[in-house]
């Protein structure tokens, strides 16, 4: 997206004053920051700065302190999901929102077949064709690079790379309008991370996806993120677009990181 | 019968039961918790199923107890003789007669009218327990009407057996609104579900109440391409001939002879006795 698209555009997604506090305990701290249609925001940190809790909060899995997580609906245009009911944000996250949880058990239902895991967001909105289900599930297999011919067998029977693959077919099937990714390359082997990352970047760029990804991994955001937020201690320190903050980093903290990756 | 209370639970445990089959009555198809009363009998013997028939019987009742149909297993026979001495109403095997029919896994094949009570007992109440254990959960998803995972359960069937392959206990939606476990009823009576009876559904072990009053809709779940059937044996009885009845199959001897019968004891016995007989109807008789 171009800078004159970005004047026109309404933000997908408005973030204003988020703070989460654990007792003493900081998780985030007054973050503020846009998301347009198309963008893909990366939030890196080391474990404790805050990213998770930052994305819990915003895909309302844990209720802030304070702040505003205001979403352009399609109904209504933009809203702050806080203020909604629990229906209502229950709803969203099953139709507009898709969250990809770092360990692929948590986003599957693992006694029930890849296909059946791919078509439940369908029905949960109405599918009600078993045939057109069906084919849809299939068809997502193969966007995730899983043969057809494992439709019908559980997810406790793959790789923890095709796990993770079936957790994002599973996401992405009613074409979400804002992916929430949480550490989505983590745990996995470093060949089968680069595999993914592909397939993600492919997935990205064709269907135009909104998301926000949460990772320790400076490799993930430098290939999928247009923009990075650096956090530290709860705090955004840096924030721009990610080629900028990684090639030429301003604060202190995020030239460690970016030093202790080129190290490695 | 002197020692008991009337229909032998106290007037105060009747009276919270008989809320709980108010409420379930004005909400058709959710699931009211009550605090089911130790009976002097084991859970599978239906405790959930007798505390709402004593809640509901009076003295003028006259009280029928069928299991899989029939009137004559131990459970159906104890159960009667419980409310025999507890409550000394009057019983019944013919169906037509009953005020109160208590039941295990069956609708009665005769149509029920408006004067009349069902009761079902109920092993399990919830019909999501199976996909998602949490009752919290559950209860959540009963209150926001997320119903995907029902649907889920039925695709799994289709991929796996090329059809629903749920025969027993076969989800239905109340109203439009609760997603409700029948109780394990043939799915073949499913559509007897919708009557002018009214029908209690007690789950002991589980402490819930829930109800249908009568003509409430309820629709079997399914897919456009696979749509719901009330299937059952493809044959007449083989002792009173019917045809639309649902059949037990019973093995006759060691050679494998087999035969259909009504599961639905008094319906076959007053068919018979109006001359209808079926293909080993005489011998059998
Ligand atoms: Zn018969």
């Amino acid at each position: 997206m171009t800078r004159d698209d970005r004047k026109s555009a309404v933000p997908l997604l408005q973030v204003r004053n988020l703070a989460k506090q654990y007792g003493r305990r900081i998780g985030c701290r007054d973050v503020s920051f846009d998301l347009y249609p198309g963008e893909v925001m990366g939030i890196v940190g080391e474990s404790g700065s805050g990213k998770s809790t930052l994305l819990n909060a915003m895909a309302g899995h844990h209720a802030p302190d304070r702040g505003e997580v205001v979403f352009d609906t399609r109904a209504d245009g933009p809203r702050d999901t806080l203020k909604m009911s629990e229906p209502e944000r229950r709803m969203l996250s099953r139709t507009d929102w898709a969250f990809v949880h770092q360990h692929a058990r948590e986003g599957l239902r693992m006694s029930v077949s890849a296909g059946g895991n791919i078509g439940e967001r369908l029905m949960a909105v109405g599918g009600r064709h078993y045939g057109d289900i069906r084919a849809q599930a299939a068809d997502w297999l193969g966007r995730v690079e899983i043969s057809e011919s494992r439709i019908d067998d559980r997810p406790s029977a793959f790789s923890g790379g095709m796990q993770q693959r079936l957790q994002i077919a599973r996401n992405l099937v009613t074409g979400p309008r804002l992916v929430f990714m949480d550490e989505p390359t983590g745990g996995l082997d470093v060949s089968v991370q680069a595999r993914l990352l592909d397939l993600l970047r492919g997935l990205v760029r064709e269907m135009g996806l909104s998301a926000i990804i949460v990772t320790h991994d400076l490799a993930v955001v430098r290939l999928l993120a247009d923009r990075l937020m650096v956090m530290k201690d709860g705090d955004v320190v840096e924030s721009g677009l990610t080629d900028q903050v990684l090639d030429d980093p301003q604060h202190a903290y995020t030239q460690l990181l970016v030093s202790s990756v080129l190290q490695v | 019968m002197s020692d008991y209370n009337f229909a032998y639970l106290d007037e105060q445990t009747k009276r919270m039961i008989r809320r709980a089959i108010l409420k379930g009555l004005a909400v058709p198809g959710y699931q009211v918790p009550f605090a089911s009363r130790e009976m002097p009998m084991p859970y599978g013997w239906g405790t959930g199923g007798v505390q709402v028939s004593a809640a509901t019987l009076t003295p003028d009742d006259t009280l029928k107890v069928i299991d899989q149909g029939a009137d004559d297993t131990t459970n159906a026979v104890s159960i009667r003789k419980f409310f025999e001495r507890t409550a000394g109403v009057a019983t019944t095997e013919e169906t037509a007669q009953a005020s109160v029919i208590q039941t295990r896994h069956r609708i009665p094949e005769a149509e029920l009218s408006e004067d009349q009570i069902l009761v079902y007992q109920v092993p399990i109440p919830e019909p999501l327990r199976f996909l998602e254990p949490r009752e919290t959960e559950t209860r959540k998803m009963h209150a926001l009407e997320e119903y995907g995972l029902m649907h889920v359960k039925l695709y799994e069937d289709i991929s796996q057996h090329g059809d629903i392959a749920t025969s027993y206990a076969y989800p239905v939606k109340v109203e439009d609104r609760y997603v409700m476990d029948p109780s394990p009823i043939p799915k073949f009576d499913n559509p007897k579900l919708e009557m002018a009876a009214i029908q209690l559904f007690g789950a002991g072990r589980e402490q819930r109440i829930y109800a249908l009053p009568p003509y409430t809709r309820v629709v079997s779940l399914d897919f456009e391409d696979f749509p719901f059937e009330a299937t059952k044996a493809e044959h007449p009885c083989d002792l009173c001939g019917a045809e639309d009845s649902y059949l037990d199959e019973v093995i006759l001897d060691d050679a494998g002879n087999r035969m259909f019968v009504c599961s639905d004891t008094d319906y076959c016995r007053s068919r018979r006795d109006v001359g209808h007989t079926g293909r080993l109807g005489e011998q059998a008789a």
